[in-house]
């Protein structure tokens, strides 16, 4: 079981130091994304031991933590009581916090079927940058007094407040998982994926390699069973989820710099940008490796109503994100000072003027 | 009865013309009747679905356009006029009640789908279009829109997206939140701005997030993007009886332990049971303390099997009689007396008052016992029915408006319900939205820097503090009470929805 450990007063207290002192902190969890997003700053705030389970009632649905707790402990007491994480967010180096979970934002290849880490996100309890504890959202499924703060939390790489606590939504595990690949042709294969979901498959993962479809079904034993048999293809080993997951595919092992674009339903990038692309989420969420030119990038990817980052690599001094100008970046800045007025916070870890 | 005056002071004290602000509207709207400032006319908006609080705007305006709704909150803005944003006005915490001192800016006409890509599951709509007519645009495609309030046949998407609002089937598919996917904002000074995006995930801060669910605080929605759904293959309705509540309450707990998530699970007691089977006739055990409603969805073979796996969950917690749906029909039937359960309750009782609020489903037993213990003690009765799945719970407790100090009693006894979730882990409100009724509570719920948080993010967006003043956030020196959603002799507002 969990080392129980509340570290929640001595974290209050470094932030409320930092406000007088005006220093700025970096937030860590175990480190493990600090690739993602631009180069961090600020001195190191540790949440690594601040750990422990707060509230775990599986009937529920439930699940509230500290956030830095290890997500392969909270994946593995979830999976004890037969439940899990239904976002699956990538574990990378597998030493991820709960914490660094929610402020990356990071979800899995099930995310267009399940949801996304953010919507499975109940309430949380955080120090904001003026130092105060605070504590919004909650421990039931609906609730809407006051502004979900709390989802506002998921993505913003610990910019707007060090989160303490994080209550999730969690789910039954599915009874059975099986893993198939097929020959088909990309579009094809998305737009098939979307009529064998209509016809009831309960598909959880839907990748495509250039090559293949990979496909993952998740549910009932019957509800799969039945879907195998209306699909077809050959079966594949489980472990091709892991990996997608995880980015330890050997594509992901291949890039030197690797380029995420996340895209509308039924939309896809110009075929000439495709020649060395991983796709995933049913072809929403693409992975592109190597040299890439990030303004043409994003306006292809904007073209089409999606968007582009700079995932991993490059050059993390420059914007990693687009920045979309004029009121959208003016009511960021805005969002940013209602949270932490003095910028100690992480500063310019999300965009580069706050 | 008589209405509630429920602006204080501190929320009034906006200074300009009035003249000037009608006569700068009058320069922006294309149609002359899109401006409204005479009396018998402005009582059409004095209220929405909590009828006991009225209030005049200034005027109400109905834009035809986008570039209208800009100019005027350009105009608002320059004058520091506050705007209430309005959809289909069935509100029931008061949320599109109008400013003394402010307009009342209609959506109404804004009432077109402007898109349904059935291949893409997206379609594309304007804040006035009800929430019903998506999945009815749907529908021919096999596909709907999931979040579906009980108002659907009356509320707009725009004020869903306002109130983040849920329905029965929100356990399993989600609220608002889940299912919208991009929405158009015009800013209190006027800008147009998308937030969120068709693809999974926009750049930035979640912005949606903090949009949805924001009543009306933060900026005016004029187009919203949402997902649609395949429709459910089959669906079986079942109906068990419980000899107590606390029976009902552990079946709802070991349906869901054992790794089933219903389409639907509600939940009556014997009060709110008799006055719906005396009303609808649904054929329901009359004896029971408790009957559980459970709606089960997916493939015809799967839901057979889950049927058989939560009839026996059902006997083994004690049911005492489970009955299953063979025809639309009787699912129909079975169904029934739990939508008609408020207008059922509004025909034992001269008036009723509807809470909402939410709590930890494990303290289901203890909060009814509670509520029963307060119903003691102040004399008044308290009809239970709500969304077991989700914690859900809506109260309704009966009075009668012309016994004098009862409906003070009433409202009291709300405030206390409300503040009993709150002490369990839940919260003051579920689904229907803090607007003007329960601001009060709100101060049980947050602390003053919890609150501060909340408006400081609110000025980040409306730094003037006019869209919507006064509502849904307290500030720490008002505190204070207000009322709650009353129906006198039967009288409801929107007498032809049903109730959930
Ligand atoms: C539910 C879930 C399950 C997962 N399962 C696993 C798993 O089993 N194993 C695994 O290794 N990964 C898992 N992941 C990985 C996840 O996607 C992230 O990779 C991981 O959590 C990052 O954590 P970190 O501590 O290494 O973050 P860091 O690299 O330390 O930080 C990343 C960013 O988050 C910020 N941050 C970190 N902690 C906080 C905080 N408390 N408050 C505010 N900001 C903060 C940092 O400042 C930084 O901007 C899971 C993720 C989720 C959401
Ligand atoms: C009989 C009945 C049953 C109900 N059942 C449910 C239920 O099951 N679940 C549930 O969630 N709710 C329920 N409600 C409450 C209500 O229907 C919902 O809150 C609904 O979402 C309100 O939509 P509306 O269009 O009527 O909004 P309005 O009442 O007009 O406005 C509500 C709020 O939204 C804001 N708003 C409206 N339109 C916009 C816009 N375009 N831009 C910005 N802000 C806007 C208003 O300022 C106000 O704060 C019920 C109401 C009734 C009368």
């Amino acid at each position: 079981m969990s080392q129980s450990n509340d570290h929640s007063q001595s974290i209050q207290e470094r932030v409320a130091a930092a406000v007088r002192s005006g220093a700025a902190l970096e937030i860590q969890g175990s480190g493990s994304k600090r690739f993602l997003g631009r180069t961090p700053t600020g001195e190191p705030l540790a949440t690594t031991e601040h750990t422990g389970i707060v509230n775990y009632e599986p009937t529920e649905l439930v699940l509230t933590a500290r956030t830095g707790t290890r997500l392969a402990e909270l994946e593995q007491i979830l999976a004890d009581a037969g439940q899990m994480l239904p976002f699956e967010p990538p574990q990378f180096g597998g030493e991820g916090t709960l914490g660094g979970a929610i402020a990356t934002g990071l979800s899995g290849p099930a995310r267009p079927f399940a949801g996304a880490a953010r919507d499975l996100v109940l309430g949380c309890r955080l120090v904001n940058g003026r130092g105060e504890d605070v504590h919004f959202g909650g421990e039931v499924m609906k609730n809407v007094a006051g502004y979900d703060v709390s989802r506002l939390q998921a993505g913003a790489l610990g910019t707007l407040g060090v989160l303490l606590e994080v209550s999730l939504k969690v789910l039954p595990r599915p009874e059975k998982e099986l893993a198939l690949a097929l020959e088909l042709d990309r579009d094809d294969a998305f737009r098939q994926v979307s009529d064998w979901q209509a016809k009831g498959a309960p598909v959880t993962g839907s990748a495509h390699d250039g090559q293949r479809l990979h496909l993952r079904l998740s549910g009932s034993a019957l509800g799969v069973d039945a879907a195998r048999e209306m699909i077809g293809g050959e079966a594949e080993d489980l472990q091709f989820w892991q990996d997608l997951r995880d980015h330890r595919l050997p594509w992901f092992q291949d890039q030197a710099q690797l380029w995420r674009v996340a895209l509308p339903p039924g939309r896809q990038l110009p075929e000439q940008l495709l020649h060395n692309a991983l796709l995933d989420w049913n072809g929403q969420q693409v992975w592109l490796g190597g040299e890439q030119d990030f303004s043409a990038l994003h306006q292809a990817a904007r073209a089409v109503g999606g968007h582009a980052r700079s995932f991993r690599g490059g050059d993390r001094e420059a914007d990693v994100l687009p920045s979309n100008g004029g009121i959208f970046q003016h009511l960021h800045r805005n969002i940013k000072k209602a949270f932490d007025p003095e910028g100690i916070l992480n500063p310019g870890r999300l965009y580069a003027d706050f | 009865m008589s209405a509630h005056s429920v602006y204080l002071e501190d929320d009034c004290r906006f200074e300009y013309n009035r003249e000037d602000l009608v006569a700068r509207l009058g320069q922006v709207l294309a149609n002359p009747e899109a401006l409204i400032t005479n009396e018998e006319a402005l009582r059409a908006y004095e209220t929405d679905g909590l009828a006991a609080y009225r209030q005049l705007p200034v005027a109400a305006v109905l834009p035809d356009t986008v570039e209208e709704v800009q100019a005027i909150l350009r105009i608002c803005n320059e004058l520091e006029v506050p705007v209430v944003a309005r959809g289909a006005g069935t509100s029931l915490s008061a949320g599109a009640l109008p400013h003394p001192q402010g307009i009342l800016l209609s959506l109404s006409r804004f009432n077109r789908i402007l898109d349904v890509d059935a291949e893409r599951r997206v379609a594309r709509v304007q804040p006035g279009v009800r929430n019903l007519a998506v999945s009815e645009a749907a529908a021919p495609y096999g596909l709907y829109y999931a979040p579906d309030p009980s108002s659907q046949i009356a509320c707009s998407i725009g004020g869903n997206v306002a109130e983040n609002a849920g329905g029965v089937h929100c356990l399993k598919y989600g609220l608002t939140i889940h299912n919208v996917l991009e929405v158009t904002l015009v800013t209190i000074d006027g800008e147009v701005l998308k937030i969120g995006s068709e693809a999974p995930d926009a750049p930035g801060y979640d912005m949606l997030a903090a949009i949805i669910g924001s009543e009306g605080m933060l900026g005016v929605v004029v187009e919203v993007a949402v997902k649609l759904l395949p429709e459910p293959l089959t669906k079986k309705v079942m109906l068990a009886a419980f000899p107590t509540v606390e029976a009902g309450g552990e079946a709802v707990a070991g349906i869901i332990g054992d790794g089933i998530i219903p389409g639907g699970l509600e939940m009556m007691d014997n009060a709110a049971i008799r006055a719906a089977e005396d009303f609808v006739h649904a054929g329901y055990p009359v004896d029971a303390a408790t009957i559980l409603i459970c709606e089960l969805d997916g493939s015809e073979a799967e839901v057979a099997a889950q049927c058989a796996q939560v009839s026996k969950l059902m006997e083994s917690y004690g049911a005492t009689e489970i009955r299953i749906a063979e025809t639309p029909e009787q699912a129909q039937a079975f169904w029934a007396g739990r939508k008609a359960a408020f207008p059922a309750v509004g025909r034992i009782s001269p008036d009723y008052y509807c809470m909402d609020g939410t709590i930890p489903r494990k303290h289901l037993s203890t909060v009814l016992n509670r509520m029963q213990a307060l119903s003691e003690e102040y004399g008044l009765r308290v009809v239970n029915v709500f969304h077991a799945g989700d914690g859900n719970l809506h109260p309704l407790v009966l009075y009668d408006g012309n016994v004098p100090g009862e409906l003070e009693r009433t409202e009291e006894l709300g405030g206390r319900i409300l503040e009993l979730c709150v002490e369990v882990g839940g919260t003051v409100t579920g689904e229907h939205g803090v607007g003007m009724e329960k601001i009060n509570q709100m101060c049980a719920q947050f602390s003053p820097p919890e609150l501060e948080q909340f408006f400081a993010l609110k000025r980040a967006f409306d730094p003037k503090g006019l869209l919507n003043p006064g509502k849904a956030i307290p500030t720490l020196n008002r505190c204070a009470e207000f009322g709650a959603m009353h129906v006198h002799k039967g009288e409801l507002p929107f007498p032809d929805i049903e109730r959930f």
